[in-house]
């Protein structure tokens, strides 16, 4: 019993070091452009790595979660002669939730392991001490343009994953199943506006801090070689998965108060 | 303690005053102390040698001179600055004034030879593309590894990429140069190139060089002094025909190798 407690303690222990690890590690971030020197060009390249690589998979994520939905929407709807309302239950459903949580998922899995495993390595191989030994702070040259690049493609590509889903849900039920085209889009547009899209929007830069800042802390805290890296690299993608399911909840209990339907 | 003499005194004046000044140096990882009081000067323009056993904490002092790790107590100066409890920011006005070579190299595996050489010129603020190509040339001329500039690191050889991160330790032309275990893992004649590199370096440049190493042909090769290490501390400093003279068995069994049955259990 008295071993159960300690697991459970050395897991809360754990949980509250982590946390004010990456706590410290987002304040370096924020203070990083005012004292350390901007590479612009490792933010563009972050840019296109984080944005642009990304692009395939969250198209795809999108608009096959978008026309699932509207699928499964309409079998129900169609039932109680709703059909025409599928369009609006699917634009709401990917702005709010599915668009952004979706969307930060997939980017966790391909890009934030990347981050975690790229800097773990670094770490190891004495690469970011070479950093340090030639002056350049490692949170300038590996956080910082990893930051920006996530900042600004994150919303980006909640953007184009709603926009692939709504697509989808409309190929589906007009183009499918043969949904009045006019009221679908009727339904759409009056249910839908921008505070919808700018729940999406909100959510991807609390998602994009939460990704990049504890793939960048797992990477950071690798200390035995290869095996290290690997159980960070899983570390990063579990953490940052969880925190964005998590903090999901929360931001939209709280975003609903601001914006309600 | 043996022989100390070149070795605490106070400091000499004008081209001789110290570069580096070390005192009272502690450090523990967990309840394994490393460094006990360690104190150790060193002369501008010199090669100083420092030897002694494995996992003895040498690479870990070199990491203290250049602030990568923070010591629990005791001083570090460099030209007359204080580095002890600085913050990492301000390390790197410092740490630019000292060019390392890492027990592995340390490159950077994303980039080519070229691109390794020309990172700390960038990161120093250079803008002029040709007056960088130069420089890098320069120094990758001086490693004999010029006509290598486009590979990368995964497809040289381990004494390539030890002349590569040499090449990049240099070419920023820093006051003082820390070698960690320059001559690990190479082959004798590789041993004798880079030995014959690090002094061609420090005649050329003027350097201070500090060389972790336990290869005692390599150190009596190109050390001016020779600091034996022993139980965190510095237990010989002097002259290589000071070391091999001096009769301390504990001393006579490192320099010759020899093991003593009460050290096959250590």
């Amino acid at each position: 019993m008295i071993s159960v407690f300690i697991a459970i303690g050395r897991v809360v222990t754990d949980l509250v070091r982590f946390s004010g690890q990456t706590a410290v590690l987002g304040t370096e971030v924020l203070i990083s452009p005012f004292v350390g020197r901007l590479r612009f060009g490792l933010m563009g390249q972050q840019l296109v790595r984080v944005g642009f690589g990304s692009q395939f998979v969250v198209v795809v994520t999108g608009a096959v979660i978008g026309s699932v939905f509207a699928a499964q929407s309409y079998y129900v709807f169609s039932s109680v002669g709703l059909e025409t309302a599928v369009g609006s239950v699917v634009s709401i459903a990917m702005c709010r939730e599915l668009g952004p949580v979706l969307t930060a998922l997939m980017v966790t899995g391909r890009v934030g392991a990347a981050m975690a495993a790229e800097i773990g390595t670094m770490k190891v191989t004495e690469q970011i001490d070479a950093l340090r030994s030639m002056g350049v702070h490692p949170i300038d040259y590996l956080v910082f343009p990893r930051f920006v690049g996530m900042m600004i493609s994150m919303p980006l590509l909640i953007a184009e994953a709603i926009g692939f889903g709504i697509l989808g849900s409309y190929l589906v039920t007009v183009k499918g199943f043969g949904v009045d085209e006019a009221a679908y889009t009727k339904n759409l547009k009056l249910f839908t506006d921008l505070d919808d899209v700018g729940i999406g929007m909100i959510k991807g830069v609390v998602f994009a801090i939460l990704i990049v800042l504890i793939s960048c802390m797992n990477g950071l805290l690798v200390r035995h070689g290869a095996v290290d890296v690997g159980r960070r690299t899983t570390q990063a993608v579990v953490t940052s998965s969880l925190s964005v399911l998590i903090s999901n909840f929360f931001l939209s209990i709280l975003l609903n108060y601001f914006f309600p339907i | 303690m043996m022989d100390l003499r070149n070795g605490q005194s106070s400091p000499p004046s004008g081209r001789d005053q110290w570069v580096l000044e070390v005192k009272d140096l502690h450090k523990s990882f967990g309840t394994q102390p490393v460094l006990r009081g360690l104190t150790l000067n060193v002369r501008r323009g010199e090669t100083l040698v420092i030897i002694g056993r494995s996992g003895g904490g040498k690479s870990v002092l070199l990491k203290h001179v250049l602030g990568l790790v923070a010591a629990d107590s005791g001083s570090i100066r460099i030209d007359g600055e204080e580095l002890c409890g600085l913050p990492e920011r301000k390390l790197s006005r410092i740490r630019r004034k000292i060019g390392m070579l890492f027990q592995e190299g340390a490159l950077f595996d994303s980039f080519n030879v070229a691109e390794n050489v020309a990172f700390p010129l960038f990161e120093q603020g250079m803008k002029n593309r040709q007056e960088i190509f130069e420089r890098v040339r320069a120094a990758l001329h001086d490693v004999d590894l010029e006509a290598h500039m486009a590979k990368f690191p995964s497809n040289l050889s381990g004494g390539m990429r030890k002349r590569v991160a040499l090449a990049r330790a240099i070419v920023s032309r820093p006051d003082i140069i820390l070698y960690d275990e320059p001559q690990s893992g190479l082959d004798p004649v590789i041993t004798d190139s880079i030995n014959l590199l690090i002094r061609r370096l420090q005649e050329k440049y003027h350097v201070t060089s500090i060389v972790v190493t336990h290869d005692m042909k390599s150190a009596y090769q190109i050390g001016d002094r020779i600091a034996y290490y022993r139980d965190g501390n510095v237990y010989f400093l002097g002259t290589p025909d000071a070391l091999k003279a001096n009769p301390d068995p504990i001393i006579q069994d490192f320099i010759q190798g020899r093991s003593r049955p009460e050290h096959a259990s250590e």
